[in-house]
């Protein structure tokens, strides 16, 4: 019998609650100010068979968006195959390798089946990122690391909780080997307590509306989020579309690396098609299956974020020649920038490729850098180390509708900033500065957003500054005729000295003393469209308010202004700009 | 009745639409109501229509407390007055660069739009650190130039929002009474006098919304007293906080900010007071209006107050408020067939204007509203329908083209599965405020109110598990009700951040103490009959190294330190189901409110004791078809001003008023109680 489409409306809302319901458990009770403050996590119900991807909640960090079914899946088929042990209900596994479906060592994840009748109906599962799993560098980031073992403690999956108990030996070895290993036992009972409310609400839900009725409206949401996916495609011209995206550095060699894409619709499915990007690198720029493929989900969730986040929503879209290349990195290649720089760097090739085929939907390229600045050492008034992280953001791609926003999130992420006054609280610096970038936005019709400056100063003992940022090189790429937004800068003071870093934006312990100083400015968004088509006034706004300098602004957008008091001469500038074409 | 009382009390709320009063004269019992247009331009008008309207003498009124959304509505429109910030150097953009977020998870378009232009926001030499030390002495000179230069550019209200104020004022202070000299008026915000915690974009942003609504709250409230005043009335004008307490028209300028979301606030001010007359302290407040629905929590007779609310994005006002979240769907909801062939109801409404099909204004698309009508919820004759040339066949035509069509289903089975949908969405989002406060939704009674709250409310708290549903005797008025029945009250918030097992022993008391003196003085200097003052306290807490607070509410303020880290551990285990006795607890922050709690009154008036007919049978005027379940149902139509005083009820049944419409579905049972208040028992899940 079908089902009646009302129901299958019902059930959804009702999965995706459950989920909700997790991501807001783990977050309220974790310690981690990454999962707790930045929602640096996820939870989702995945398929009994293949690990695909039911439903997931909506607050999860948007990397995570494809990566847990391939966690899920890798978990189910090394259960299969006897590689890891067959479970038992109320069991909880715990693996964090990159190559089985994750991201980088601090991601997390937690996996436990869901029994109805005595089989297992479905899996629940989180991915929660630890502040620190091991390894050469407090939070793992390490900027140079050359193999994964530098990175941290790799567990593949095994049972941290057998039939709801704590293996507490497993737990004594992960603690051993991380750093404030004290307080992750609140992250593991908060992981671990979201899992339990899932389970709770899932039986409610299967109670309610029979456990038959629920599969068949998981299979048949499946099939429906596969055909409002082909609808969206709908909306792109047949054809191919080609673009690039580079990342500076890999932190150890001193080279771009390059994403080469051709997105080609072929009837109502697309081809991500990445033959040609560059081989994996000796530093932890490289990707893993698992992030590159959710690189691309989460893109096109960008561009089409009415579609449903379920595996159907997958299945028209096709990624393929990662193989060989550093989108696809092999054990024991280092892969710390994956999550938070590489995937943003797929991402905006993705948008580069379609903003010509989908110019209202796709802006142009956001800052696409979480900004990572790290800053390790010992505060002798406190008498103890501390290690200090500022996540930044920059200017947002124009778009169709407006100029980008200043000062974003990074593309894969949601999470706030902390304020200056608590990293002042926390930590032996003083800021001097902490101000927009003015000329930073990429000019177009619709001109970027703008970039963050800010400057501070060690106060006291003496430090290591490390530095995982992107966009030194080439700026985020301008649309349909805007320009780049401004590169990514990080400049040191020693002494009064500048030094800046050989790779521009990466760059590992950097010795600091007490009144050294560290500015970065951290890129602008590309502009979207034809500066030259910019509104005059607009461009005077801009200036005006301190934005733009009079001379950019007259450079970028070829206005001409008058002094006294300022304002556009718009006679001159159409000749201007006539001149200027 | 004390001989000193108040006798008559007025309890007046502007709202978007309407602006709704209610008179109560507690000497004969008689209650007059009066809802009229509001006038957004000068609320006051609205104000004065309705008191016209109910025929008050205003030389006999003791008492006239009002609910504004003037700065509500001047913040999300950014009607503001023109305001000037003076901050510290490198720090002007604060106010502009946020917290590095977006507007929405995915989709990388969205603007944003600072509350102070950044022409109008100066820097000047000045720094303290997070210790409160001075780094850099304020330069006196400096600000004295950026106030002339604010003056210059036309500001005619100033902040001084300076890094890490809350640690040390001084400088803040000094810099107030050098703009003081030149500034020709009150307007001066200090960042740290409304917010003394640390964060500064969320405390920079307080104190810029306070300044920019300032001129206008004191503009209007000044011109309504002095009208009030012309008309007769003695006394001086309450005015409503969003914490659901009350202040002198004198003083509420001072603190704009504090009046953000008092409409609201009020609203659940009154649901606390009619369920505890009922006796009903745990209560999930669902307020449903044409374009959105309101949640709170009430426990123990006392709403759920934050000072972490966001009123849009990027907006914080983090100064105590009725913790009041907006969810879901509103009447006018637009329910379409999306691309999977789903039926999705939501997030676009099609407001008030054009308003749903049924509203004959010109809506043309399927509403939430349109599909009551169609189930025969709503009573076609009172709705503008007809009167817009809009037909019954007309709008079953609609849901035929536009739902029923694509989904393979009727018009009327078409319109119950978008109550069926929208009710799920509307349970969700009930649920997840419910939980993300730590209560399970079972525990609570829904107390139903707005115009179609109680349309929905059985259904809701079946698919939540909530057992009973309380509709007051008057739903659409519930806002002005919670004007009348308010107190005074004052909230204080003082950061200690200390760990529990370092916190030196008198700290805390001293603390509280400090807390009831200030509050007890501000209430002492109204002229208003109390009952008597009294404090609440309570802390925020969390394990060294989470950065979430819970709240852990505190009887005793001379508790001491082991009990304090007993209670907090057992508030978060029945949160989280979570026991961290391994981990050190460290105190946050110290908070107290002080309320003058006034005379209670006799709400048993609200529907008049003449109008109640002996019988059920009496009370009735008819039969509806109704569809329930697949099939269509006699249903008997009562009006609600005629149920007898012990009214007993078997669902199906209308209970039809002037402001709201409730629904008794098969299996529903409710019960009048003497307060007027329907009890609905709820059916099981069918």
């Amino acid at each position: 019998m079908s089902l009646d489409p009302i129901t299958m409306s019902v059930i959804q809302a009702g999965l995706q609650q459950i989920c909700d319901e997790m991501d807001m458990t783990f977050s309220r009770a974790a310690f981690s100010p990454v999962i707790a403050e930045a929602n640096d996590r996820s939870d989702g119900i995945y398929a009994a068979d293949d690990g695909s991807l039911i439903a997931q909640g909506a607050g999860g960090l948007p990397v995570f968006v494809g990566t847990m079914q391939y966690s899920t899946k890798t978990l189910i088929e090394m259960i299969n195959e006897g590689t890891v042990a067959a479970p038992q209900p109320d069991d909880i596994y715990i693996v964090n390798d990159p190559y089985l479906g994750g991201t980088h060592l601090m991601d997390v994840r937690f996996a436990s089946p869901f029994y109805r009748n005595g089989e297992i109906f479905c899996w629940l599962s989180n991915t929660g990122h630890w502040p620190d799993t091991g390894g050469s560098v407090p939070g793992g980031f390490s900027a140079s690391a050359t193999s994964v073992e530098q990175e941290g403690l790799r567990m593949p999956p095994v049972r941290l909780f057998k039939q709801g108990v704590m293996d507490t030996e497993i737990y004594a070895i992960i603690c051993s080997n991380i750093r404030v290993a004290d307080q992750r036992i609140g992250d593991v009972k908060a992981q671990a307590a979201a899992l339990l409310v899932g389970e709770d609400r899932l039986n409610a839900l299967l109670d309610r509306y029979g456990d038959a009725t629920v599969a068949q409206a998981i299979a048949e949401l499946r099939r429906r989020a596969a055909q409002q996916m082909r609808k969206s495609i709908g909306e792109i011209p047949q054809g191919s579309y080609s673009a690039n995206a580079w990342v500076d550095s890999d932190g150890v060699v001193n080279e771009p690396l390059e994403i080469a894409l051709k997105v080609t619709r072929k009837g109502d499915d697309l081809t991500f098609d990445f033959t040609g990007s560059s081989a994996p690198c000796l530093g932890p720029m490289n990707s893993v299956r698992a992030t590159t493929l959710s690189s691309v989900y989460l893109a096109m969730r960008h561009i089409f974020p009415d579609v449903p986040i379920s595996a159907g929503a997958f299945d028209p879209l096709h990624i393929t020649g990662i193989k060989g290349t550093f989108l696809d990195a092999e054990y024991p290649r280092p892969v710390s920038g994956c999550a938070a720089e590489v995937s943003q760097r797929i991402a905006e090739a993705v948008f580069a490729a379609l903003v010509s085929a989908l110019p209202d939907r796709v802006t142009a390229a956001p800052a696409g850098t979480s900004g990572n600045f790290a800053l390790g050492g010992y505060d002798p008034e406190r008498d103890r180390d501390f290690v200090m992280y500022q996540l930044s953001g920059g200017g947002y791609g124009g778009n169709s509708d407006h100029d980008g926003l200043s000062n974003g999130c990074s593309t894969i992420g949601i999470s706030k900033a902390p304020p200056v006054e608590i990293m002042e609280q926390a930590f032996p610096v003083l800021y001097h500065r902490y101000a927009l970038r003015e000329n930073s936005a990429g000019a177009g019709k619709h001109r970027g957003g703008f970039g963050l400056e800010y400057e501070l100063e060690l106060r006291r003992g003496s430090a290591r500054a490390s530095f995982v940022m992107d966009h030194g090189r080439f700026g985020p790429q301008g649309a349909l005729g805007g320009s780049d937004g401004a590169v990514n800068e990080v400049t040191v003071w020693q002494n009064d000295i500048s030094y800046q870093p050989e790779h521009l934006s990466k760059e590992q312990d950097v010795p600091l003393k007490a009144g050294d100083r560290v500015h970065v400015s951290t890129p602008g968004g590309g502009g979207y469209g034809d500066p030259f088509a910019r509104d005059p006034e607009l461009v005077l706004q801009d200036v005006a308010l301190g934005r733009y300098s009079l001379e950019q602004a007259s450079n970028s957008f070829a206005v001409v202004f008058t002094q006294d008091p300022l304002a556009v001469d718009h006679a001159k500038t159409q000749l201007n700009r006539d001149a200027r074409k | 009745m004390p001989d000193q009382g108040v006798s008559q009390v007025v309890g007046v709320d502007v709202g978007g639409t309407f602006t709704d009063l209610v008179l109560l004269d507690q000497r004969t019992g008689a209650v007059r109501l009066a809802k009229v247009a509001s006038t957004l331009d000068n609320q006051a008008h609205g104000v004065l229509n309705a008191l016209q309207e109910v025929g008050a003498n205003l030389a006999e009124v003791d008492l006239i407390v009002h609910g504004t959304t003037t700065t509500t509505n001047a913040v999300l429109e950014r009607k503001l007055s023109k305001t000037g910030l003076i901050t510290t150097k490198g720090f002007r953009d604060v106010l502009e660069l946020g917290r590095r977020t977006r507007p929405q998870a995915y989709g990388m378009k969205g603007e944003f739009t600072p509350i102070i232009q950044r022409n109008l926001r100066l820097e000047v030499p000045e720094r303290m650190d997070a210790g409160g030390q001075i780094v850099t002495a304020l330069d006196e000179d400096s600000v004295l130039e950026a106030a002339q230069n604010l003056l210059d550019q036309g500001c005619i209200s100033i902040v001084i929002h300076f890094l890490h104020a809350y640690a040390n004022p001084a400088h803040e202070l000094r810099a107030a009474e050098i703009v003081a000299n030149i500034w020709p008026n009150d307007h001066i915000t200090t960042g740290h006098s409304l917010l003394s915690e640390s964060r500064e974009f969320e405390r920079g942003v307080t104190a810029a919304v306070n300044a920019s609504v300032q001129p206008l709250l004191q503009r209007y409230i000044k011109r309504l007293q002095d009208q009030l005043t012309q008309g007769g009335y003695r006394k001086e004008l309450l005015v409503m906080n969003g914490n659901g307490g009350m202040v002198s028209a004198s003083r509420v300028s001072r603190e704009a900010a504090k009046t953000v979301m008092s409409g609201p606030a009020s609203g659940v001010m009154a649901a606390a007071y009619t369920g505890k007359t009922a006796g009903f302290e745990n209560l999930i407040t669902y307020d449903m209006g044409g374009t959105s629905t309101d949640v709170a929590l009430i426990q123990n007779a006392t709403p759920a107050v934050s000072n972490e609310i966001e009123i849009e994005y990027a907006m914080p006002i983090h100064v105590p408020m009725v913790d009041v979240r907006t969810v879901g769907a509103g009447g006018g909801s637009i329910a379409r067939v999306n691309a999977a062939g789903l039926l999705d109801v939501g997030p676009q409404s099609a407001g008030a204007d054009p308003g749903p099909i049924c509203y004959g204004r010109g809506g043309v698309n399927p509403t939430i509203s349109d599909a009551n009508l169609l189930l025969g919820r709503l009573n076609p004759s009172k709705l503008n329908s007809i009167k817009g040339g809009i037909s019954t066949g007309d709008i079953k035509g609609i849901f035929q083209s536009k739902l029923g069509g694509p989904l393979g289903v009727t018009a009327i089975e078409a319109a119950a599965a978008v109550i069926q949908v929208a009710n799920t969405k509307m349970a969700g989002a009930i649920r997840t405020v419910s939980v993300s406060l730590g209560h399970d939704p079972r525990d609570f009674a829904l107390f139903a109110f707005g115009g179609a709250g109680p349309l929905h409310a059985t259904a809701l708290a079946r698919e939540l598990g909530v057992p009973s549903v309380l509709v007051p005797a008057r739903p659409g008025i519930t806002n002005a009700l919670g004007c009348v029945v308010a107190d005074l009250r004052h909230d204080f918030v003082h950061t200690l951040n200390t760990p529990l097992d370092l916190l030196q022993n008198g700290v805390l008391s001293a603390a509280f103490a400090e807390q009831h003196a200030a509050g007890k003085a501000l209430i002492e200097e109204e002229n208003i009959q109390l009952l008597g003052v009294q404090a609440l306290y309570s802390v925020d807490m969390q394990f060294i190294g989470q950065t979430h607070l819970l709240r852990v509410p505190v009887d005793d303020p001379d508790i001491s330190t082991d009990a304090l880290r007993s209670l907090f551990e057992q508030a978060y285990f029945a949160r989280f189901r979570v026991d961290l006795a391994q981990i050190r607890a460290n105190l946050v922050n110290v908070n107290c409110s002080v309320v003058g709690t006034r005379e209670p009154l006799d709400l048993s008036t609200l529907l008049p004791p003449e109008q109640r007919r002996e019988t059920l049978e009496k009370a009735q005027t008819g039969t509806r078809q109704l569809y329930f379940n697949a099939a269509w149902f006699d249903t008997p139509i009562y009006w609600r001003d005629h149920l007898p005083g012990n009214a007993s009820l078997q669902g199906p049944a209308v209970i039809e008023q002037l402001d709201t419409t409730i629904l008794l579905e098969p299996g529903d049972h409710a019960v009048a109680d003497t307060q007027g208040n329907l009890i609905i028992t709820v059916g099981a899940l069918t």
